[in-house]
Formats: structure tokens, sequence, C-alpha cells
């Protein structure tokens, strides 16, 4: 088939126009002949035989009369063995393998190493009717079981003719020989191609979260625990601890497989990623993190417009593996430079402005591609995942902005990180009142969480939760009318409150032991430290109420540094019960 | 403007003027190529059809329809050599100190990225004898970090002061809307101290049109690239002021009849601050840029559009403020940040250095606690009257920006403040630090 090809006839900045011959699709790929370097772009628009391209890259030096050759599909990730551990840039360029020091226009690497060899299971049988997504065989990709898949664009039913037997083959190799229902033979590979802005499909029902995802964050599993399946996000002025949070969930997150978007970040912090992950154990497997993690890198340097695929290459990735029946989790840092680079877009297009100058339909973008999370039932009864939490930089640190606001609307987790915390060095500075997570609210989480953790385990987070609001009220009491001017009760209740802020809502992410905190610890100092506060004491004056508390969240945080049920951990916890015992009397 | 380009083309109709830009037909033309009209710098900004529009730096006033317009087939350019070194030049990379034009390679300004993937993790300590930095905010090698600072402090000289200190074989200095008189300081500067080989200066002044200073950081980081990567040496690039560059991108983008975003800057200020600051690297080979801006706010605002796109960029900011206690210009320690200093702290300084640090603040924090208190009405302790005394002495033999002491002078200083004012238990320092570095009175 003929390829439509054009040619260039205005240039602003990355917005390229192209006039053309035959026909192209909204969002098809073409690449623009610059003296034999050719540029990725992506149709935006098209106005009779003139199409709106954004260029992937910088577009000095482009002229008007530059061929430009549509490429007839959309912009697409390459699925197969061999994505998790690697580095790719926005568009799914492999960065390990690119030569230069420099990022060189117009070099494109392959995503997957075509000679590498895998060990090959078959799954499928020959005479099995299949369809899309399920599975044909399965490889090991570090320690996960990899399934090869009948490709997520073949529709309808086919029948297996033949797959490969046990063995090594190259991602190339044909594993597979489908009949369709004309009867034609379709041969399968282990890798296949997903236009990335259309969510990948092949699973019977998408049911509400039930189960939680464990992140060792105390302050999100107790406080406000995320579903798995589910969405949250993070906003925060910039120095209140986003990415150190996000590092942490992305160490620890009870997860199969991770994926990172850096999306308009700093590229320090992603050398921080490339050179620490690979020596990192996850907590969970005891396996090398890297081996479960793929980090999709668009510097806050890298070309705008590939910012806004780097999110949706990362989701895409994701959702491959979900139909294995993998846990997935996506963390993107940060959704506010995507919607930024949406916003340059929109304004060379001269589109209408929305708020801020932001385009009309952020929103609905954001909606839908936080509605790509989700936990999956497979056609072969088994579940998969994606679980999306994304950061956002509110301008100014002010959350009455439109990425924030569009982003509460789809999320269905909130966690607010308070520059006030940040500056008392109240680490991680989530708000927790400020913060929600609506999973508290869905009875089957309710039930769940009160199975798996203790049967009155929601009941004593809403406790705490309450014991914190009360404090914060009586703190401002306390501010205004002085220490001695509030009864003892005010300082009973303020000092409760810094209880549960220092033992349970604060957490040393550098900390070897106290980092992580999984859910039966929780549930151990969190009972503890209600129980402390369901108790009566009778102080003399506020400062014998301070110094008492003062004591006791001492030993639990020296509790929090110990080794669970270790004997160092009991020394403390006996240190508690003896300061208890005392201030009774 | 000179060019050594021999082929040129040249038009002498204008289809449009505006405040800022030329809109002709020309054929061949390509995106970034540089140009003059009568005369002036100009630079290829949208291309439509044959209709090309220029944005002419210097301002279109009195240019005629009849204008002649050349273009020069390249974006801007700069040659680079060792030449360059102990050399001042203008926006456009030619110089103004009298000298001949630098001979070298021709390179274009604001060139690509570094691979991420192949950036090393920055680990060298620059120390610059001021405890407000390297104390508190201690500065790394391939860092970017900025100073806020309002209009009436002395950041210039801060600056000036911190470059010419760093131990780096390289200074870039990158002025835009430089008062002639803060020029001037710096060329004084920076000769006083004999510092003048190792120093390359691209200066565009207030005496020069304001979209002219575009220009300048490219030029400079093409120059530091320049020593960076093909020399393997360590550069530091100072730029001041980054808001006066903001607010040129707002004027253009502005008479480009753009939609403007928050604070009337351009939409896309974040890529535009991001590519300059993201020139800072540590790279394979040894050789290092480090990037130290200026960002004036207007009264302490951080949530303007301009420092706040900047925070979210830079490794960390450094805060100037004046402390009313003793009048001194200090390195504000709760507002100022050094993103990067986990990786050398301790690890390239004293074992102390991280509680002492920590606790030095923790103790300035609570002073000013204590004065809020005395603000208030209330009654303050005697712990309360002890923090007061030391913050004071804190803030003048530590925090102050004239203060040049190595970092084993200011951990020194700190616990003889520390035994000075407070018990040890106070102080809540680990054990095993106060049995070796406690200095007792008696």
């Amino acid at each position: 088939m003929k390829k439509t090809t054009g040619i260039v006839t205005g240039i602003i900045s990355n917005l390229v126009t192209v006039e053309f011959d035959g026909h192209v699709a909204e969002n098809e790929i073409c690449y623009i002949d610059l003296g034999g370097v050719r540029l990725m772009a992506e149709v935006i628009k098209v106005t009779g035989k003139n199409a709106f391209v954004q260029v992937f890259e910088s577009t000095r030096g482009l002229r008007q009369g530059n061929k430009v050759e549509f490429d007839g599909h959309m912009l697409e990730a390459t699925l197969g063995p061999g994505l998790l551990s690697s580095s790719y840039d926005g568009l799914q360029n492999n960065l390990e393998t690119m030569e230069d020091v420099f990022l060189k226009r117009g070099e494109y690497t392959s995503p997957l190493d075509h000679d590498k060899l895998w060990e090959f299971t078959p799954i499928a049988k020959p005479g099995d009717k299949v369809q899309a997504a399920d599975w044909l065989g399965e490889v090991k990709e570090g320690w996960l079981p990899h399934k090869i898949m009948v490709p997520f664009s073949f529709k309808g039913e086919y029948t297996v003719k033949s797959v490969v037997a046990a063995g090594e083959y190259k991602i190339d190799d044909t594993i597979a020989v489908l009949i369709d229902a004309q009867g034609d033979e379709v041969p399968v590979t282990m890798v296949q191609k997903w236009p990335v802005k259309v969510a990948i499909g092949g699973y019977v029902d998408k049911p509400r979260p039930y189960r939680i995802m464990e992140t060792g964050v105390r302050t999100i599993d107790t406080l406000n625990p995320i579903a798995e399946g589910g969405t949250g996000f993070i906003p925060g002025p910039f120095g209140c601890g986003k990415t150190v949070l996000q590092h942490a969930i992305a160490k620890q997150g009870d997860a199969e497989v991770i994926v990172m978007a850096a999306c308009g970040e700093r590229a320090n912090e992603v050398v921080e990623i490339f050179k620490e992950f690979p020596e990192l154990v996850d907590p969970h497997t005891g396996r090398m993190l890297m081996e479960r993690t793929a980090i999709i890198c668009n510097t806050s340097n890298m070309p705008v417009a590939a910012r806004e695929a780097s999110v949706y290459t990362a989701m895409t990735i994701c959702e491959y593996y979900r139909a294995m029946g993998l846990k997935v989790l996506l963390l993107a840092d940060s959704t506010s430079r995507w919607a930024q680079a949406l916003r340059e877009m929109s304004n060379r297009m001269e589109e209408l402005p929305g708020a801020d100058a932001f385009p009309v339909d952020l929103s609905a973008i954001i909606s839908n591609f936080y509605a790509r999370a989700g936990i999956v039932n497979l056609r072969n009864g088994k579940t998969g995942s994606v679980t999306f939490i994304g950061t956002v930089s509110p301008a100014g640190g002010n959350l009455k902005e439109p990425v924030t606001e569009s982003t509460k609307k789809a999320a269905r987790c909130f966690y607010a990180l308070a520059q006030a915390r940040a500056d008392s060095k109240r680490y991680p500075a989530v708000d927790p009142l400020d913060s929600y997570s609506k999973y508290l609210e869905y009875p089957e989480i309710v039930d769940y969480l009160n199975q798996r953790v203790d049967p009155h385990w929601v009941e004593k987070v809403f406790k705490a939760k309450n014991l914190v609001r009360r404090g914060k009220e009586m703190a401002e009491q306390i501010n205004i009318l002085g220490d001695d001017g509030v009864p003892i009760s005010y300082h009973e209740a303020f000092w409760k409150s810094e209880l549960v802020d220092f033992v349970i809502l604060q957490q040393d992410a550098f900390d070897k032991i106290d980092c992580v905190t999984p859910m039966d610890r929780q549930e151990f100092m969190l009972t503890e430290v209600l129980n402390v506060c369901d108790m009566e004491f009778n102080f003399e004056n506020f400062e014998d109420c301070r110094n008492f508390y003062k004591e006791i969240i001492n030993a639990f945080k020296q509790m929090n540094y110990s080794e669970y049920k270790s004997e160092q951990f009991y020394k403390y916890f006996e240190q508690v019960k003896n300061l208890l015992s005392n201030g009774n009397n | 403007m000179a060019t050594t380009n021999a082929y040129r083309r040249i038009y002498t109709q204008l289809e449009a003027i505006t405040k800022a830009t030329v809109t002709l037909k020309a054929s061949g033309v390509s995106n970034d190529e540089l140009a003059t009209v009568a005369g002036r710098a100009a630079q290829v900004v949208k291309i439509k059809g044959d209709l090309i529009t220029l944005q002419v730096f210097a301002g279109t006033e009195g240019i005629p329809t009849d204008a002649e317009v050349i273009f020069q087939g390249e974006p801007p350019t700069l040659n680079v050599s060792d030449e360059l070194a102990g050399r001042f030049f203008n926006a456009y990379g030619e110089p103004i100190d009298d000298g001949p034009a630098v001979e070298g390679e021709r390179r274009q300004i604001g060139g690509p990225s570094v691979n991420p993937y192949k950036r090393e993790q920055p680990s060298q300590l620059i120390p610059t004898g001021i405890a407000g930095i390297d104390l508190n905010n201690t500065l790394v090698s391939g860092q970017k970090i900025p100073f806020f600072a309002d209009p009436d402090q002395p950041y210039n000289q801060v600056m000036a002061q911190v470059a010419l200190r760093a131990d780096v074989d390289k200074i870039i200095l990158g002025g835009m809307g430089l008062s002639n008189d803060d020029y001037l300081y710096f060329r004084q500067a920076f000769e006083n101290a004999g510092a003048l080989n190792r120093i390359v200066s691209f200066v565009n002044t207030t005496d020069e049109p304001p979209v002219e200073r575009l220009l300048v950081p490219d030029m400079a980081l093409t120059a530091a690239e320049y020593f960076a990567v093909d020399k393997n040496e360590k550069v530091l690039v100072l730029l001041t002021d980054m808001t006066l560059y903001a607010d040129a991108l707002s004027i253009v983008s502005n008479r480009m009849d753009q939609i403007p975003s928050k604070d009337s800057m351009p939409g896309s200020l974040y890529s535009d601050l991001a590519k300059i600051y993201e020139k800072a690297v540590q790279l394979p080979s040894g050789g290092s840029i480090t990037i130290i801006a200026v960002t004036t706010l207007n009264d302490g605002d951080i949530t303007h559009a301009i420092p706040d796109n900047t925070g979210y960029i830079t490794e960390g900011q450094l805060f100037l403020r004046t402390d009313t206690d003793t009048g001194k210009v200090i390195v504000d320690p709760f507002r100022s940040l050094s993103r990067l200093k986990q990786l050398v702290i301790n690890k390239q300084t004293r074992e102390d250095h991280s509680q002492v640090m920590n606790t030095a603040v923790r103790l300035y924090a609570d002073a000013s606690n204590a004065k809020t208190k005395l603000e208030n009405g209330f009654d303050l302790s005697d712990y309360d009257l002890r923090c007061l005394d030391y913050a004071k002495e804190y803030s003048n033999r530590l925090l102050a920006i004239d203060v040049n002491i190595s970092i084993n002078e200011m951990l020194d200083t700190a616990w003889e403040l520390f035994a000075k004012y407070f018990t040890k238990a106070e102080t809540g320092l680990r054990d095993s630090l106060i049995a070796k570095y406690w200095k007792d009175n008696n």
C-alpha cells in the first residue's frame, strides 16, 4: 500500500503544518525528513489538505518544503519480554542502548532486545479456541512469569493450530500459529504492538476494587489506604517530599510490577533511580528491585510533546502486564507537567483556553487516563490490576488550580502534602485531615480490612483520625489563650494527637527499619497507641502532661526504629508500659 | 552583526511590522534561523507558507517596510575555544572588551540534552566558606540552585563571592538585565581577585533591549559545555537575574498574541526554564556544570509563577534575608534547601555534620518560637532566654554571609555555641558524638 506523503508548509515551535496527498488519521504518526534525519511527529488536527502535527523533537532547521511520510498507524508501544528493568524515553526508545552522551535528534532505538533467548513454556494446546489476550505460553522474565498472549488487536475467535515446544526462542520467532474464522493461518511471535492512547481490553469485567494495596507507609496504609486497582494522587508544593514519598512507594509497594513514569521532572532524580534501584532489594520477594521495575523517563528538558506520550506509554505497559494476571503499580511524577505540555500545544493551535490557559477538555483527559487503572477479571478466571498514583505540582502550592481540581474528580485517594508539616520536618508531610481515601467508604473494602487486619480496624482508623482532628482544635485554643489559660484536658487532647502524629503518621523514609511497616505491625502500633489514648490520667499541670507524653512518644518511636518483635522492641514496649503504670498512680 | 557566512539571501519588502516582529515573504528559510533586519539581529519564530515571521531582538522602532532583511542560514552560534577565557561578550557573543573576535569551532547555541541514563550522580562538594551554605545547604557539583532574594539584597555580591571562593576550573557569568553598575562590579571583582583567566562573561545590561537577554543563558551554557564536555573541566555558571529573563519571555509571548497563563507568564515558562537549568550535569568523563542563579522576588513572594516554577525545577533554593537581631544578611535556614546535600554530608564532611546541622537549626527554631511568645506577651522561660541569646550568636557567627571559614571550623563553632547555651540533654545530640566533640567550658 502506498503511504500518504506531504510537505511542510508552516512551523511554530514544535507545531508543524503539513500539506498531504491521500488520507491521514487523527493521531497518526508521521516522519519529517530533515536532510536524512527523520523526526517523529503525531497528527493532532486536520483541516482540508492540511494536517497539524506535533513534532516529538526540536524543529530547529526545519523548513518549508521538507518531505513528510505518514506511517499509517498511531503511536504504538512495543510489548514483549524484556520490558522490565529497562529505561525508556517517552516514545519507548531504549535510553541504555543510545551511544552518545547527548540525545541525538531522530535517533530511535529498539525497546526490546531482538537477539536475547527466552526460555519458553507452552500453555495453549492445538485445538484450543482463543481470543485476544488469552495466554499461549510463558517465559521467565526475571522471576516473573511473563505470558505470551494472543495479540490484543486480534478480533473474534481463533483456533490454535500449533504452539512450539518448550525451549529457547527469540522474541521475533513464531511461537504459535492460529487459524482465524476464514480458515487462514496467522503466525504469532512474542512481541506485539498497541496504540498507547487506546486502553487495552481483553478482560471480562472491571469490578469495584475490593482489596488493599500495601505500601508500607503508615499514613497511607493505616489512615487512608489505597485499593489494589485504585487511583490516588499526591499534590504538594515543591520541597514537601513528593518525590521521596513516591520513591518510598516504588521501593516498598506490594506489587509484582512497578512502572515509574518520570514526566517532566529533574534529571538528577531519575539518575537517583538509575543508580540506586539496581542495588536495592524488593522487601516482598528478596529479589533485586530493578527486576520488577520499568522506567519511562521524559525529563523536563526533553521534548515537550513526548512528555504527553510518556504517561500513555507507561500506562500501556502496565495494562500489558495486567493482562498476564499480575499486580501492577504505576507511579507518575508529575501529571502537572503533562497537563502543561497539553497547554503549550493547545496554545499554539490557538484554541480558546479554559482556566489558567489550560485546554478546556483537561478534566476529561485526566479522568479518562485515571479510568484506565483498575482491577480486572481475566477470561481464565485470574485477576490482574493496575494501581495508579500520580503526583501533582500545583502552581504556587495552591490546590485551587485546574490540574489539582480535575485530578480530584478523577482519583479516589487524595494525599495532600502540607507545607506547614514539611516546614516542621514532620515527614511524610501528608496532611492527616485534608487527605482522604474514598475506599474507606466501600463496604467491600471495610469488610476486607476488618477481616485481613483486625475485626475493628476501620473503627480504629476513624478513631485515630478523630483524635488528630480534636488535637488540632485544642492546639488552636492553646495558642490563643496560652498554656495556662486552658483546662488540662485541652493539653491532654492535644498531646494525644501528637502521640498519633509522632508514632503513626511520621515515618523516617531514610531509616532501614522504620521506612517500611508491614500491615500486622501497623495494626499492633495503632492498637497500642489508641490504648494509651483511652486511658485516664490525673495530671497536676500542663507541664506534667507534656513531659509524660513526650516520654511515651519517645519510647514508642524507639519501637518504630527497632526490628519488629525483637528483644529491643519489647524492651521499649516495657518502657511504655512502665510509664503508663507510673502515670496512672 | 558580523558573519563569516558567504551564502546570504537578501529581501527588501516587509509585509507586516509589530513592536517585536516583522513578517515578509521569503523561501528556503529554516526554523530558528538568524537574520538581520535593517542591521538588527532577528530570529525566525514562525513559518506559514512563504510568510516568515522574525523576532527582532532590539525592537522594531523605526524599521521601514523596505528594510533590508538578510538571512544567515543558521541559528545563533558561538565560536568556542580556550580563547573564550577571560573575555567579556554581549548577548550575541560579540566581544565588548575591545579584544579581538574569538577564533574557534562554530557551535549552535541551545544544543541537545544529555541522555539521563548517561548522567552520573552528583557527588563532589563545592565549599564556599559561607556557613549558611556549606553547613546547612551544601552545594554539590552538577547541582542547579538559585538564590531567592528581594531586589534590595546584595545577591550579586554574594554570588561573586561564592564563585570566586568555589574550587572550580571555569566560571561563566550570564548577566541578564544587569545594571551598568553591577556589570562593572563583577568586572572589578573578577579583576581584583586575579581570576580573570578562568572567567567568561556574557552580559546584557539594562541599557540594551530586554529581548536580547533571551540569548544569554544559551550562550553561557554553550561555553560551559565546551569546557565541561570537551575539556572535562568543573564549570560553575552564574545566571543573574532569571526573573528578568522570564520577563523578557513574557514580552515576546505577549507580542506574539499568545494566551498568558499565571502572572502573565507564557504557558511554556516551566519548559523554558527547565531547558536552561537542566544543563547542569555531572558528566561520566569527570566534567561538570553547576548552575547558581538569582531569582529576584517581589516582597518575598515565592508563589509567583517565576520562583514557583523555578522551585520545581532546581535542586533547592538559597533564601537571603536580613536578620533583624544582627542587621546582617543571612542565608535563611528555614526556607533554604539544598536537595543534593545528603549526597556529600557525612560522606565528604565530618561524621557530626548532619546531626550538628539539624540540632543547630532546631534550636534556632526554638528561638523563633520564643520570640513569638515574647511578642504575644507571654512569659519566657530560662530555656527561651538562652535560645534567644544562642540565636543571635548563631546568626552572627554562622548564618551571616560575610563568614568565611572551613566546614570543620563551622562545626566546631556550632559545638562551642551548644556548650555555651545548652545542656547536653537539651541538644539531643547522639552520645557518641557528644563524647568526642562537646566543648566543656570549664
